[in-house]
């Protein structure tokens, strides 16, 4: 009990932080401040979360008197909460560093605080998330939800000057909006058997089948909507970019995976007993997600707004092995669900990794271009060497090359695929090859993104006056970038110890690990149980590659000429000072192929080429269209929905006060033959 | 004991890919020459090309970054673990359980990667047209592989090279449509991702159609030698695949003694010849195809391989 309340004095003390930002937010010292106890309270919450995981023990529960009178507020952290405050909070610590950074190389800049209202607002939005991850109360839960949404809202709102953001501001607090009321009716459904809202209680009576069934779809929808699942995703690519970098870092790679924890929670731990077809939709709107979402990805020329969608593909990858999880929970293969969880759970921690790390390159490019368009950057591996390595190595990881980390997870879910034909179900086995061939698919399309995300915003020329002339960002934020950049190596080498702390977790939610009934195998190496066998070695295929390099190096260089020429390259006739400049492939010219390939039929893209005729001196236009079929079945009937209902609400307000009273007194009638009713 | 024959093979094995990828390549060269009716150059040509390319100089675009140097050493290495790691002549390999099929796609990817990340440092068109070409082929190339292997696995019930070859030599899978279809499928990524007659020609230099050479343009001296070797290598690495797949016998297994694996190895150049002279045959009487038709074919070969893993999955209880 003392052990929570160490987390909950953090927590106060992120309040207390936030408080003091807002006092002091004129003051030159406020950015360290803010930041730098951000950090501290991050760093002592991670500390706190990874020993209650090595060590094990019982859970930390703590009950506080606030709240509404008759409601407590209950707070726990089980092995799955510590997963996620170990998550949470390792991401608070890099971004708290990073945007210490950002906010200096901005001051300088631009003399004076951009990003006033930033500094009392991000300790309150890493309070609210950490928050979320200790309720044990639908009560505390919802309201430290809203609490985060509402928090990331206003940080979104902090750039409101920038054109889009109002938009993207509306839409998210729309769409937060309908998730929480989900959740809420999720909740309701869960507790109305015997009216407790606590979890303890919730977890001890299993709702029916058909209310059991609306939980699930409530949870999807509601959950799903902050996380990014097609076809609720539409606020998130405009959302997320708005706000200063390293909180789209934190919005993007560490809130969704609050939203992740909210469906584990809620599926895993309060549902009880699975059914088969609980992980069939989640896995199916999974393929979806991870699909669509790199296609969107593919076709941005912002690359924050591209970072964004590539996170709604991620967060299909996970929901992928979350589905995976339920569906083998449900056939009671225990172990299968936990390679599957454990798949999933690895690929949390990694997404927020590497994305954190690419905003923080985003950001690093803002700060040394003032642009986020990727057709107006290029040739940075030249002006910001040390951004370039860290931003190659976060987006090799992300494609899911070996050996870092990007790879191990998406091995893991791939050896959980191969169990599916274990199952009975024939649908769900059929189902489950395509979600496969679907996760290669995105994987596959994940590689082209992040090479034509890279190609054209470090290497190639110059393409505006800003590019040719950044200059490298401030330590600290290469340090921000530097942290989640090693551990993306660390874990992809060595995945296994991490695995093994989230066993805690796993025998908590499908009563098994993923490496029982294994023969003992040492701890470097990833051997999980399952009906296809099989193992894999980061650490070894390091030291081979590394070996091999050598040895090539050596070998080369020994029989090689050492001979180096420096010349101009090819322009294609074009001639000048910087021949190739113009004739080089940009943003769009690269996405053309796979544009052409996949984006016809689902977004209706076409390249539209204006060309002169011959004679004619003005300029040929290329423009690209596309449209997002979710606006068109989504966001647009439920933005009229919300309209509508506006409008209806608007027209009370012209009711005398004697109509008003009516009506509550007629409300107070039907609440009162309602309770009659239900009480007979 | 084991583990010093297994280590033994191993380095045996790394320099075997090394010597024979050039000669397989001489050699589907030499059959396509007298196909048509030429004499062709010497089998040992590309040994002499790689040789000459070596010593001479490296003319550098200016503006080419450490990526761009490095980026021939990456990729051949990738590339050359990735053979190394097929089972040529003997299934006893040290490295067989640190990396799975799997991981052999991934690592071929990661080589894709850093050539297409490669030919866009220069910033000049042909890179970005190749680059983006081979990184939409790769789209479509990658899942249809990774869908191969799922038939294979979901049949032996493993993933690794090693007990699938080994699983194949014992007789027990029979004749099965699975497999069937994951051959086609598999022989038709092949020859999109070694840049083959009908998706890419590697002898031609025409901006309409080329891709993997578009890629490699701005590349000379010791780098091409370095990017031309590891297209060499990557050509005998799927011809291996296919062989221990789908005609693993001749090798040798684990305590099959020494002569077994030499006779492996004869085995293996003789799977060479005939899978050489196949290619020389299939190149020679097809035409290319537009770049945009690949799509096509690609998504007939990830549908095929797909259809394979379904049939798998409905019919097999693991």
């Amino acid at each position: 009990m003392a052990a929570l309340g160490l987390v909950v004095s953090a927590i106060a003390f992120l309040f207390a932080v936030a408080v003091a930002g807002a006092a002091a937010r004129r003051l030159p010292q406020a950015p360290t401040v803010v930041y730098g106890g951000t950090a501290a309270a991050c760093a002592l919450i991670a500390l706190w979360a990874a020993l209650r995981l090595a060590g094990g023990g019982p859970d930390a529960a703590l009950v506080l008197p606030v709240g509404l009178p008759w409601i407590q507020a209950h707070l726990r952290a089980d092995a799955l909460s510590a997963v996620f405050l170990i998550v949470v909070n390792l991401g608070g610590i890099t971004a708290s560093l990073f945007g210490w950074g950002y906010e200096r190389a901005h001051h300088d800049a631009h003399g004076g605080s951009q990003d006033g209202p930033v500094l009392p607002l991000y300790p309150l939005f890493l309070a609210g998330m950490n928050m979320v991850l200790i309720a044990a109360d639908a009560f505390t839960f919802l309201l430290s939800w809203e609490f985060m949404s509402l928090a990331s809202w206003l940080l979104v709102l902090s750039t409101h000057r920038e054109p889009d953001t109002p938009k993207a501001a509306r839409l998210y607090l729309l769409m937060a909006s309908f998730g929480t009321a989900c959740l809420l009716l999720a909740f309701g459904v869960l507790a109305t058997a015997h009216g407790d809202y606590s979890f303890a209680a919730i977890r001890a009576h299993a709702p029916a089948a058909g209310a059991a069934a609306l939980v699930v779809v409530l949870i999807l929808l509601g959950a799903g909507s902050k996380a990014g699942l097609v076809p609720l995703h539409v606020w998130l690519p405009l959302a997320h970019p708005a706000a200063p970098s390293h909180v789209s870092a934190l919005m993007s790679g560490v809130m969704t995976k609050v939203a992740v924890y909210a469906m584990i929670r809620v599926l895993f731990d309060l549902l009880g007993e699975p059914e088969w077809w609980w992980g069939g939709v989640t896995m199916g709107f999974g393929a979806l997600t991870a699909v669509m979402g790199v296609l969107y990805a593919l076709m941005q020329d912002d690359v924050k707004r591209l970072l964004a969608y590539s996170t709604v593909e991620n967060i299909g990858a996970i929901v992928i092995a979350l589905g995976l999880a339920l569906v083998f929970k449900a056939a009671h293969t225990p172990v299968i669900a936990a390679l599957a969880l454990a798949a999933a759970l690895l690929h949390v921690v990694n997404h927020s990794l590497f994305k954190s790390l690419l905003f923080f390159a985003a950001g690093a490019l803002l700060t040394a271009t003032g642009s986020r368009d990727l057709n107006r950057l290029g040739g940075l591996i030249h002006r910001m060497p040390t951004t370039a390595v860290l931003a190659l190595i976060g987006a090799a990881a992300i494609s899911a090359l070996p050996p870092l980390n990007g790879f191990v997870g998406e091995w893991l879910l791939f050896q959980a695929i191969l169990n599916a034909p274990a199952l009975s179900e024939w649908s769900l086995k059929i189902e489950i090859a395509v979600v496969g061939a679907a996760l290669a698919l995105a994987t596959a399309l994940a590689g082209a993104c992040f090479v034509r995300l890279y190609g054209i915003a470090f290497l190639g020329r110059p393409r505006s006056r800003a590019a040719g002339e950044a200059v490298e960002v401030g330590r600290a934020m290469r340090l921000g970038m530097a942290v989640p950049a090693v551990l993306c190596v660390v874990l992809g080498v060595l995945p296994t110890p991490l695995l093994r702390l989230f066993e805690p977790a796993l025998r908590l939610l499908v009563e098994a690990g993923p490496f029982d009934g294994r023969a003992y195998q040492p701890w470097f190496w990833l051997a999980p149980t399952s009906a296809i066998g099989n193992s894999y070695n980061g650490l070894i295929m390091l030291v081979v590659i590394a070996l091999l390099s050598v040895v090539l190096v050596l070998g080369i260089h020994r029989k090689a000429s050492d001979r180096v020429r420096w010349s101009i390259p090819w322009g294609c006739g074009f001639d000048g000072p910087d021949p190739a400049a113009v004739t080089q492939y940009t943003a769009s010219s690269f996405g053309q192929p796979i544009r052409r390939a996949f984006g016809s039929t689902v977004f209706r893209a076409r390249d539209h080429v204006d060309m002169p005729a011959p004679g004619d001196t003005r300029p040929a236009r290329l423009s690209v269209t596309w449209t997002d079929p979710a606006w068109v079945v989504v966001v647009e009937p439920l933005s009229r929905a919300v309209g509508w209902l506006a409008e209806k609400a608007n027209r009370l307000q012209f009711l005398t006060i004697r109509r008003y009273l009516t009506l509550m007194f007629l409300a107070l009638v039907v609440l009162l033959v309602m309770v009659a009713v239900t009480q007979r | 004991m084991t583990l010093l024959l297994a280590t033994l093979y191993q380095t045996l094995q790394m320099l075997l890919v090394l010597a024979l990828a050039p000669l397989l390549t001489g050699w589907v060269r030499l059959v396509k020459a007298r196909l048509v009716g030429r004499r062709g150059p010497s089998v040992v040509q590309p040994y002499r090309d790689l040789l000459r390319l070596l010593r001479k100089e490296v003319v550098l675009a200016r503006n080419a970054s450490w990526l761009f140097r490095a980026v021939p050493y990456m990729m051949f290495t990738a590339i050359w673990l990735a053979a190394g790691l097929v089972p040529v002549f003997t299934t006893q390999l040290a490295l067989a359980p640190t990396a799975d099929l799997i991981a052999l796609i991934a690592l071929l990817g990661s080589a894709r990667f850093f050539l297409a990340l490669a030919g866009m440092d220069t910033g000049t068109s042909f890179g970005g047209i190749g680059s983006s070409r081979e990184m939409m082929i790769a789209a479509l190339a990658e899942p249809a592989m990774l869908m191969i292997v799922f038939s294979v696995a979901i049949l032996v019930r493993s993933t690794s090279l090693a007990e699938i070859a080994d699983f194949m030599m014992s007789g027990a899978v029979g004749l099965r449509i699975s497999l069937a279809l994951a051959l086609i499928a598999l022989v038709m990524v092949a020859i999109a991702e070694n840049a083959r007659i009908p998706i890419d020609n590697p002898a031609t230099h025409l901006e309409l159609t080329m891709v993997h050479e578009a890629m490699v343009l701005e590349y000379s001296g010791r780098h091409l030698a370095l990017v031309e070797a590891a297209s060499m290598l990557k050509m005998l690495l799927y011809m291996a695949l296919i062989a221990c797949v789908f005609a693993p016998w001749g090798m040798a297994t684990a305590g099959s003694g020494v002569a077994a694996a030499l006779g492996g190895v004869l085995v293996f150049v003789a799977k060479l010849a005939v899978g050489g002279t196949l290619l020389a045959l299939f190149e020679t009487s097809i035409a290319k195809m537009r770049v945009f038709r690949v799509g096509e074919f690609l998504g007939g070969a990830l549908l095929l391989s797909l259809l394979g893993a379904i049939f798998l999955y409905v019919s097999r209880g693991v």
